[in-house]
């Protein structure tokens, strides 16, 4: 799990780092709409004289929900999954990952997730939001086939719009193409 | 690169919004052999309260980025006139300029009154003359216009100077992310917000009229398409079904959106129409189909789909029915855009690991690849047809740039540190 390891040492990173970025003001045209359940789950700073910076995401972004989902041995901690370039087939690796999320959702009828769907910048935006939505849509059939209620699951996609990472290299390319799986409410 | 000039602009991009201090930068990276010199003589200025804006400043600005002349500073001119009997036309010609523009600013009551002519220094003869008035905020306007006639006299073609583009700009990752559709000057001046949100703007379109602008806005987390009126900011929401809402693109006429939905399953082609409300679907492939564009005559639409195995452009009827496909060169070509003449198309083109813009004769199915990038992408049309903007990045840097549908001519437009993509240009 190489991936893991560079998503760590970069939320890590971001955390240390996060006390010297910029606050920059929040020009939402809608205010008081954070999603409760994903809180401050994105750090990014800059670095001197045109450096690229570091970018991360929390660690544990669902771990409002309960202890779990911030138990680093349980595969409820994590909750993005990534992607093959130009692929909405999920890897091997975390068919563990969405199992041990659907038994939760099938334990808890009234828990609502969204399926985020995200790509990576190349080719054009608006075939990177279908491609989003095809990630996140995989994700969802999964998970119906283990139980989970089509009510507890809705999809949206950001295609490369928001990227985890704000490189433009290999490296960020597959911490970008994922699917974060967000926890509604606490 | 003798063949090629290199000219380089800075200028100082005013704004409206505090916030948004930006320099800008236009860099012309390759021009044309064959551009025509010309001397913009600084314009003599009348009137105890200055002019606010240097008109010939401007002028000469738009057309050196124009590619299609080569103008001569200032400092290297023989004389300064401003009437046709003060020029020396054996001067000029012995700088080896062909044209020559001259012209005063008197400011009369907060009124200012412009005038130019535009002189053939060979033949010492008067091409064109024009007296405007104006007022102070509308002088970089006067200029650009001053530009656009002088353009089309020497040309043939429409100048595009006066013309807006809108784009979308972003900043910050995650909770600081800002997102902001803003809208400029075709040279990157007077550059206004006309939205803003901390979750993703996408895909501004600009309706025929130029008075309205459909885009994407993720604010309520999730994919909604909104109508904008620019001169009120006043906005609607048309699409809002579950989903992808993507991809407006306004029916020549006005009357229709095409859009991309994914309420039924797969991403589809839809028509709405903006007076009765009514959503017409016109694909349903199992696939991905999306990025509608009309052709300007109405008849057509052309869009992305990967109902092959790969992103490529299918063409069909506006009103829906048989799907044909277009493109069979390189392994991705995707987000089609119309020449106004409709008789080419521009598109993304992907060979591997490139993006790039190219462009399809209709009728030759010849494809042109014009740009060298790593990652072009949204090609738009000026409305003479002559150049296509679209957005590129080197490294880190994202920018704006121009190019001709020849290929032979490029400029970029450089926006401080933002993300800056989707440009727009008016109609």
């Amino acid at each position: 799990m190489k991936l893991n390891k560079a998503v760590w040492a970069l939320a890590i990173s971001a955390i240390i780092l996060s006390g010297c970025s910029e606050d920059e003001k929040d020009e939402s045209l809608i205010d008081g709409t954070q999603n409760a359940a994903s809180g401050i789950n994105d750090a990014s700073t800059r670095g001197l004289n045109g450096g690229s910076g570091m970018s991360g995401s929390e660690m544990y972004p669902n771990a409002g929900i309960g202890p779990e989902f911030s138990d680093p041995n349980n595969p409820l901690s994590k909750s993005t999954i990534y992607f093959m370039l130009d692929s909405s087939q999920v890897q091997d690796d975390f068919v563990p990952v969405i199992a041990a999320h659907a038994q939760y959702l099938v334990a808890h009828p009234d828990q609502r997730v969204v399926m985020e769907g995200h790509g990576d910048e190349r080719g054009s935006r608006e075939y990177n939001i279908a491609l989003g939505e095809q990630r996140a849509k995989s994700i969802v059939s999964m998970m119906k086939v283990q139980g989970v209620s089509e009510n507890q699951l809705s999809v949206v996609s950001y295609g490369e719009e928001k990227p985890a990472s704000a490189g433009h290299d290999e490296a960020s390319w597959e911490l970008n193409r994922r699917v974060e799986i967000a926890y509604q409410g606490k | 690169m003798s063949f090629f000039r290199k000219i380089l602009l800075i200028a100082l991009v005013s704004c409206y919004m505090p916030s948004s201090y930006a320099e800008m930068t236009i860099e012309i990276t390759e021009g044309v052999e064959s551009a025509l010199p010309i001397s913009v003589v600084p314009f003599a200025m009348q009137g105890a309260a200055g002019v606010p804006v240097d008109i010939s400043f401007v002028v000469n600005a738009d057309l050196g980025r124009s590619g299609y002349f080569k103008t001569l500073d200032k400092q290297s001119m023989p004389s300064h006139p401003s009437t046709a009997e003060a020029v020396q036309f054996k001067d000029w010609q012995a700088l080896g300029q062909n044209y020559l523009v001259i012209g005063q600013v008197a400011e009369d009551h907060g009124q200012y009154n412009v005038q130019f002519q535009l002189f053939d220094v060979y033949k010492g003869q008067p091409l064109m003359g024009y007296r405007m008035t104006s007022s102070a905020g509308e002088l970089r306007r006067t200029a650009h216009h001053i530009s656009d006639l002088i353009f089309e006299k020497l040309t043939g073609k429409k100048g595009v100077f006066s013309g807006r583009i809108a784009y979308i700009t972003s900043s910050g990752l995650g909770r600081k992310s800002n997102h902001k559709l803003q809208i400029s000057d075709a040279d990157g001046f007077n550059a206004q917000t006309i939205a803003s949100s901390a979750e993703p703007l996408m895909s501004p379109a600009w309706s025929p009229d130029g008075k309205k602008i459909a885009y994407v806005s993720f604010e309520k987390k999730t994919a909604a398409i909104y109508i904008q009126t620019l001169a009120t900011g006043e906005r609607a929401r048309v699409a809002e079904f579950p989903g992808i809402n993507g991809a407006p693109s306004w029916s020549p006429d006005g009357t229709k959106l095409a859009l991309t939905l994914s309420k039924d399953g797969s991403p589809d082609i839809y028509t709405l129409n903006l007076n009765t409300r009514t959503l017409t679907k016109l694909t349903s492939s199992f696939a991905i189909d999306t990025e509608p564009t009309w052709s300007p005559d109405g008849s057509s639409i052309v869009f992305t789909s990967d109902r092959g195995g790969k992103p490529q452009l299918y063409m069909m009827s506006s009103q829906g029915g048989q799907e044909k496909r277009l493109t069979f060169s390189g392994n991705y070509n995707a987000r089609a855009s119309f020449s106004p003449d409709g008789k080419s198309i521009a598109m993304v083109h992907g060979n591997g690991s490139d993006y790039r813009i190219a462009v399809m004769d209709l009728a030759t199915k010849a494809v042109n690849v014009l740009t060298d990038g790593r990652s072009d992408e949204s090609p738009s049309f000026a409305p003479n047809g002559s150049m296509i903007l679209y957005a590129s990045r080197k490294g880190n840097a994202s920018y704006l740039s121009a190019v001709s549908i020849d290929g032979k001519m490029q400029q970029k437009l450089v926006f401080d540190s933002n993300e800056i993509r989707e440009p727009a240009w008016s109609p």
